[in-house]
């Protein structure tokens, strides 16, 4: 049985699609059988993060009218073999996800796939709920901003209250912090929640802190997710989370800002 | 949802006096037969057995019993041996006309009728005077207990928690913007960083108890205060939140 994980947030632009994408990406790495759904239906995004937009025929919508097998519409990444996309449909609107029709799906995938990662829409409303609703795992998506957290904390409450393993009295939903577009110049000038700050409001285990990065913008805009950048901070951050995920103990960096070298600190006494 | 109001707290707290309802539970001592030469030495047993339980005790007396053949007692005499038991009595119900009038002008107030716990039960060993040898501390009438309502997640933002008629025990951070509302107290063993109101059905005597305040608004009873009027002394410190004398208190702990 595959595990599904939720990426949310409450809060948008926070960084919930490319840390699916990063995410599911880094799983089938580790060589799981891995797919990522987009639940954000009307405003279909992650097939371009994932660099498929051009091989988008059926969707997630179309597997739950019946109008395509769930085959039909799976994307294999060309990348990484383990790795699938189900992308949305733009055209429709969230109405359209019911909760037997997501079911459905769910349960057809998790027979072959060990990780279903769900990228969450924003809000608290349907696209959102369905993606939380059947979900084993959590990743709580958010900045290190004060509108941002307080709106993870919404969606954990709500996770807590109304996802399918609370209202049927299973185990919780296990919940993880990923935060994301941390900058830590910003925050030693006070500019920026600190990482503590955080933890302390939404009182979760920190899965990885994702630093801002100019390669994150970069890999969107190529259609590759940015854990496939190496050589960047973000990128390796990510993989240091999914190692984390995975049960790994790997210890937290670009949390403190880069010791500055000697060159930069004649430039700066210059100055 | 607690009905909160400021204008109360203004009107009312700078006045000589304050008019307020409230309820209480009193014995009522069921008078059967008063002209019997037993009344008051039954009665004396009984005290005894639990004099604490009985000291100033007010009592309400009830001439239900009583029709219009009973005979002429001195009801006056009768108040004034129920003091010397440490019994006060302050009303009475029912009774034929002249009891009624006899009560009245012995400074007795009329009581509605109504149902009667089961005081009784609770002291009926002294009915039995050899029973009586040993005393027995009569329990006083048991309160209806209600178990707390205890809360060990975090209380997430935009959550709500009412505990009805009890108590509010939350082991966990409750975040901003989550509301916890009780009938009784409530305390929180963490930071208290949303909406906390204590006592929303009226009890002045509730508190709130957190170990970091940091609430946006505190209420106790409908008086409230928020966050922008917290002094420095209490804030993100350990708090206990009350009322006295119609003020809000915040005491660091």
């Amino acid at each position: 049985m595959g595990k599904i994980i939720v990426m949310t947030s409450g809060k948008g632009g926070v960084g919930k699609t490319t840390s699916s994408a990063a995410f599911a990406t880094g799983l089938a790495l580790r060589g799981f059988k891995t797919v990522v759904i987009d639940f954000d239906v009307g405003l279909r995004n992650l097939d371009l993060i994932m660099g498929c937009e051009r091989r988008v025929v059926f969707d997630f919508i179309n597997v739950i009218n019946g109008e395509a097998k769930l085959s039909q519409a799976l994307i294999k990444d060309k990348r990484i073999d383990n790795l699938s996309i189900l992308p949305t449909s733009q055209t429709r609107d969230k109405d359209a996800l019911t909760r037997e029709g997501v079911e459905k799906v769910l349960n057809e995938l998790s027979k072959d796939f060990d990780y279903i990662v769900c990228d969450s829409p924003a809000g608290i409303e349907r696209g959102a709920l369905m993606a939380l609703y059947f979900a084993d795992h959590a990743v709580i998506v958010t900045n290190p901003e004060v509108s941002s957290v307080r709106d993870s904390d919404r969606i954990l409450g709500v996770l807590a209250s109304r996802s399918r393993r609370a209202e049927q009295g299973l185990e919780p939903v296990t919940q993880q912090l990923l935060l994301t577009r941390y900058d830590p110049e910003r925050v030693e000038r006070g500019e920026m929640l600190k990482v503590d700050d955080v933890l302390e409001i939404l009182a979760i285990p920190l899965l990885g802190v994702i630093p801002e990065s100019q390669a994150v913008l970069r890999a969107s805009n190529v259609g590759m997710p940015v854990i496939l950048d190496e050589a960047s901070n973000a990128g390796q951050a990510y993989l240091d989370s999914v190692s984390r995920f995975l049960g790994e103990d790997v210890e937290h960096r670009f949390v403190t800002p880069q010791k500055k070298g000697l060159f930069s600190r004649l430039l700066r006494r210059s100055a | 949802m607690a009905a909160v109001s400021s204008a109360r707290q203004g009107a009312d707290r700078d006045g000589p006096f304050q008019l307020r309802g409230n309820s209480f539970t009193m014995m009522v001592l069921k008078v059967n037969d008063p002209a019997s030469p037993d009344f008051f030495t039954q009665l004396a047993v009984k005290v005894r057995q639990a004099p604490n339980f009985f000291r100033n005790a007010p009592v309400v007396l009830d001439f239900e019993e009583l029709t219009e053949d009973t005979p002429r007692f001195d009801i006056a005499a009768l108040v004034t041996n129920l003091r010397a038991l440490y019994l006060l009595p302050v009303g009475f119900r029912g009774g034929p006309r002249p009891v009624h009038e006899g009560a009245l002008a012995a400074g007795l107030t009329p009581m509605p009728a109504g149902r009667a716990a089961k005081l009784e039960s609770a002291a009926t060993p002294a009915a039995d005077p050899q029973a009586g040898a040993a005393p027995i501390p009569a329990p006083p009438p048991e309160p209806i207990y209600r178990p707390a309502l205890l809360v060990t997640e975090p209380v997430r933002s935009g959550q709500q928690i009412y505990a009805e008629k009890t108590d509010l025990v939350i082991t966990a951070p409750v975040s901003p913007g989550a509301e916890v509302v009780a009938d009784g107290n409530i305390h929180v063993y963490g930071a208290l960083r949303g909406r906390a109101l204590a006592g929303v059905s009226g009890d002045t005597n509730a508190r709130i108890f957190c170990h970091s305040l940091e609430a946006e608004v505190v209420s106790v009873a409908g008086l409230y205060r928020v966050s922008e009027d917290f002094g420095n002394d209490v804030l993100k410190k350990p708090v206990q939140i009350f009322l006295r004398d119609g003020y809000l208190h915040m005491e660091p702990q």
